[in-house]
């Protein structure tokens, strides 16, 4: 069970509003922190804390497949990011890199309030207006990479794919 | 029940019927990272316990993102790439070599029928031979180079069948804009695409890398030009779909009428015929990347271009898609049609693309340009503005110094 305080944004995010393509090239992952979502709301990295959730619209993540993008968000504190649905490539990258996504459809979530976020049932409860948002469970394979911390952990432990 | 091109090469490989919505485990037949996925994945490679790539010959490493290296934080990076290529004797494609899709491509990398993964969002471009392609970020790729595997759930497929024959002045690109600009940004989300009918069958390769590529602007996990009518250098055997394969949506349409197409900022998909932005002004053209910097797309320019002048107070940049591909368009003229009508020629790779380095745009000014995405801040400055269109579109545009039609040059 994962809770925090929302941040939401709209439709069609895409990894060059998420991470520049100029600040992709390091391995520093503060530095992506820093820049993270700066083209769409450069008051964002200083509106973060430590366990916030990020809460998108269609298509979070939408274009490169630079895994610098749910870097940046996770190193600068986020804890889950609740979306409509995301660009497959991005909600592959998050899990790998042990970042807990999940897609719920329609929803009128509001920045600044609370929710609460079940990764086994599949489900988000918008603490603040009381809804309830039955999403789609994650495929197994993926609840155990996200168990592990992430692809690298995963593999180190299980060596190979086990569906 | 029939197969789809995806079902029936995810299929091949694992040597079962696989059916659109199944978890598999597949064999992957190449890898390919870039510098901007690379360096990532290679720690990841490392963290994960990898000692060994699966296969050296499958795996290749390219420096095409920021090539050559603009700082010495990115300089860094490019050596890990090197050092980690020769220590596991694999091929690294150098700064100049060309742009990852490209030489993919060219070096037979990839090839009909095959599974692909590249750590970029525009390995759909395969799809041109028929290949199963698709971008995955830097974690998933260093698993792949581990294992030779990957997880993946077979996808379902979206059928586009296109009819007529384009008009004089319209291209691949044209239609391909269309096509994004209908089917939408995420309008092909988890799913596959398959282009058939007349207007694909006469197309070159060049022409359906263009098409396959910007399957990526519509989500789609792997873009397919239907086999029919493929020409390549060696010989090679389709996957073809069953006649009664299931399809999850199908589109048609008649494109004999389809006239130049632009796609206006900050998205990709929005997407318009050409007449009603005519005449706007521009400050910078630019021909390169993986979707627009091949040998048809610089012939088509130079064509335009030769024996005139960019319009003054504008700058071309031309970056070659490949080093093949400059050297085809040294021995062509192409080259000094463009750089005598004052196009500044940049390294094959990505140039200003993505905004690293070549070319980056000033504050309020206007691009056209060749590529394939025009997202806020994508060449490096989100206060400029980026249309994207036709390579034609772009040569004539920067001859007028104005948005324009490139038909009237074109016959
Ligand atoms: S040319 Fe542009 S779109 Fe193509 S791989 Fe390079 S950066 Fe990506």
């Amino acid at each position: 069970m994962i809770k925090g305080n929302t941040h939401v944004y709209g439709d069609n995010i895409d990894t060059d509003r998420i991470i520049p393509g100029k600040y992709t090239k390091t391995l520093d992952l503060s530095t992506l922190a820093d820049h993270v979502l700066e083209d769409l709301d450069p008051s964002f990295r200083s509106k973060v804390k430590q366990g916030d959730i990020l809460v998108a619209g269609k298509n979070f993540g939408c274009g490169s497949s630079r895994e610098q993008a749910p870097l940046a968000l996770k190193k600068a504190g986020v804890s889950v990011v609740v979306a409509e649905y995301f660009a497959r490539i991005f909600f592959r990258n998050a899990i790998n890199i042990g970042l807990p996504v999940i897609e719920i459809g329609n929803h009128s979530i509001r920045s600044g309030h609370n929710v609460q976020v079940d990764l086994s049932e599949g489900s988000v409860k918008d603490m603040t207006s009381g809804e309830v948002y039955e999403g789609q469970k994650i495929p197994q394979v993926m609840m155990d990479i996200l168990a592990e911390g992430g692809m690298v952990n995963y593999l180190k432990k299980n060596k190979r794919y086990v569906l | 029940m029939g197969m789809t091109i995806s079902e029936k090469i995810i299929s091949q490989h694992i040597g079962r019927t696989v059916k659109a919505g199944e978890l598999v485990i597949t064999p992957v037949d190449g890898v390919m990272a870039t510098d901007t996925t690379g360096p990532l994945a290679l720690k990841a490679f490392e963290a994960m316990g990898g000692k060994n790539v699966f296969d050296p010959q499958k795996c290749a490493l390219i420096i095409d993102h920021a090539a050559p290296a603009p700082n010495e934080r990115i300089a860094n990076l490019h050596t890990m790439m090197r050092t980690f290529a020769k220590a596991q004797q694999m091929r690294l494609f150098e700064i100049g070599e060309g742009i990852c899709h490209q030489v993919m491509v060219e070096n037979a990398y990839v090839k009909p029928g095959d599974i692909f993964m590249g750590a970029d969002s525009h390995t759909p471009t395969y799809g041109a031979l028929g290949a199963f392609a698709c971008g995955v970020g830097s974690t998933d790729l260093a698993a792949v180079m581990m294992t030779g595997q990957i997880w993946l759930k077979v996808p379902e497929t979206i059928k586009i069948t296109c009819t007529g024959k384009l008009q004089k002045g319209v291209t691949a690109k044209d239609l391909i804009l269309y096509l994004v600009g209908e089917i939408t940004i995420s309008g092909a989300t988890y799913q596959s695409i398959e282009f058939h009918g007349e207007a694909f069958r006469g197309m070159t390769l060049a022409s359906r890398m263009t098409i396959a590529n910007m399957t990526a602007e519509m989500g789609a996990k792997a873009g397919i030009v239907h086999p029919d009518g493929l020409e390549l250098p060696y010989d090679f055997t389709p996957v073809l779909p069953d006649d009664e394969a299931h399809y999850i949506k199908e589109f048609r349409f008649d494109v004999s009428d389809l006239e130049p197409q632009i796609s206006i900022p900050e998205s990709p998909d929005n997407v318009e015929n050409i007449s009603p932005y005519e005449g706007r002004p521009i400050d910078y053209a630019f021909i390169g990347t993986c979707c627009n910097g091949r040998l048809e797309d610089l012939r088509i320019a130079a064509d335009i271009l030769k024996g005139k002048k960019v319009a003054e107070g504008v700058r071309l940049v031309i970056a070659p898609a490949s080093q093949s591909t400059l050297l085809d368009a040294i021995t062509d003229g192409s080259i000094q049609a463009l750089v005598e009508a004052g196009a500044s020629l940049i390294t094959s790779g990505c140039g200003p693309c993505v905004g690293t380095h070549q070319g980056v745009p000033g504050d309020n000014e206007v691009v056209i340009s060749a590529a394939n995405r025009n997202f806020r801040g994508r060449m490096g400055n989100p206060q400029s503005s980026i249309y994207l269109a036709a390579p034609a579109t772009v040569a004539a545009s920067a001859l007028e110094g104005k948005i324009c039609n490139p038909k009237k040059y074109m016959d």
